[in-house]
């Protein structure tokens, strides 16, 4: 069991509203809610997530992250399964990419 | 809203996109009707849906090597330009409408169509070629985009996406 003794902002859905709140131990502890264990791949893409939102005003899309961060789509959707860009915001502790592509 | 423990975790539904599935029939070849079919692909693999692409009749050009990187916009018999009709057949027109849609569509930062292909493909979509299309052309695999899976009948595309919710562009 993992615990945040922080208390942390969030929306209805759970991720997170203030960007400040966010620091490396709770995104390993977020992407531990989601079943996902850090690697150093997956903290290239959160690094570029959180470096890029507050110059871009939104979350990176996945080719964003694929043509900025030079992280391949295919790797992406491998390092996070299923929904890689929703879940890459949630690690990242960023609001849902509001982007088409 | 205010979380301390427990976190509430996002339900990315997982499961139930699991065995959800997409067919998106791409039949026209103008650079305008390639888009919705290529953005809705991305965009539903985006979201984990398991997506297959059906390349016919004019929908072949977005697949065919030496077509693919040149589709064109036309402003005849598109009302929604808003422009004179007859501005659309002076020569050079398509060529730049042609040209001003690239560049919007560039300002966005959506890739070109080979360039989006590969993406789909790299989040795993399906790209299919359809068999009566490519007997009418005289086109084989080897003039198409090297991703396209296979040249398939209309029956074999039907039979792969069984269950699927259907797109027709």
């Amino acid at each position: 069991m993992t615990t945040i003794h922080r208390e942390i902002h969030t929306d209805a859905e759970g991720f997170l509203t203030e960007y400040d709140e966010w620091t490396d131990d709770l995104a390993v502890q977020l992407a531990a809610g989601i079943g996902i264990e850090l690697s150093d791949e997956h903290w290239k893409a959160i690094r570029f997530l959180r470096e890029d939102y507050p110059t871009h005003g939104e979350t990176a899309t996945l080719r964003r992250v694929s043509t900025l961060a030079g992280i391949p789509v295919k790797q992406l959707f491998a390092l996070f399964p299923g929904k890689p860009a929703k879940k890459m915001a949630y690690v990242a502790g960023l609001p849902k990419p509001r982007g088409c592509v | 809203m205010t979380t301390t423990m427990p976190l509430t975790v996002p339900n990315f539904g997982d499961e139930a996109t699991e065995g959800r599935k997409l067919a998106i029939i791409c039949s026209k070849g103008n650079l305008d009707m390639a888009y919705p079919g290529l953005i809705l692909a991305n965009a539903a693999l985006g979201e984990g849906v398991e997506t297959h692409l059906f390349f016919t009749f004019w929908g072949f050009d977005m697949i065919t090597k030496s077509r693919m990187h040149d589709l064109k916009f036309t402003m005849l018999g598109n009302t929604a330009t808003h422009m004179p009709q007859g501005l659309g057949g002076l020569p050079g027109m398509t060529a730049m409408a042609t040209h001003q849609m690239k560049k919007q569509i560039q300002d966005v930062g959506v890739p070109d169509v080979p360039e989006f292909l590969e993406q789909i493909v790299a989040s795993g979509g399906h790209l299919w070629a359809c068999r009566m299309s490519a007997d009418m052309m005289h086109l084989d695999e080897s003039d198409l985009y090297d991703d396209v899976e296979a040249i398939i009948s209309a029956a074999d595309f039907i039979e792969k996406t069984e269950g699927a919710q259907l797109l027709f562009i």
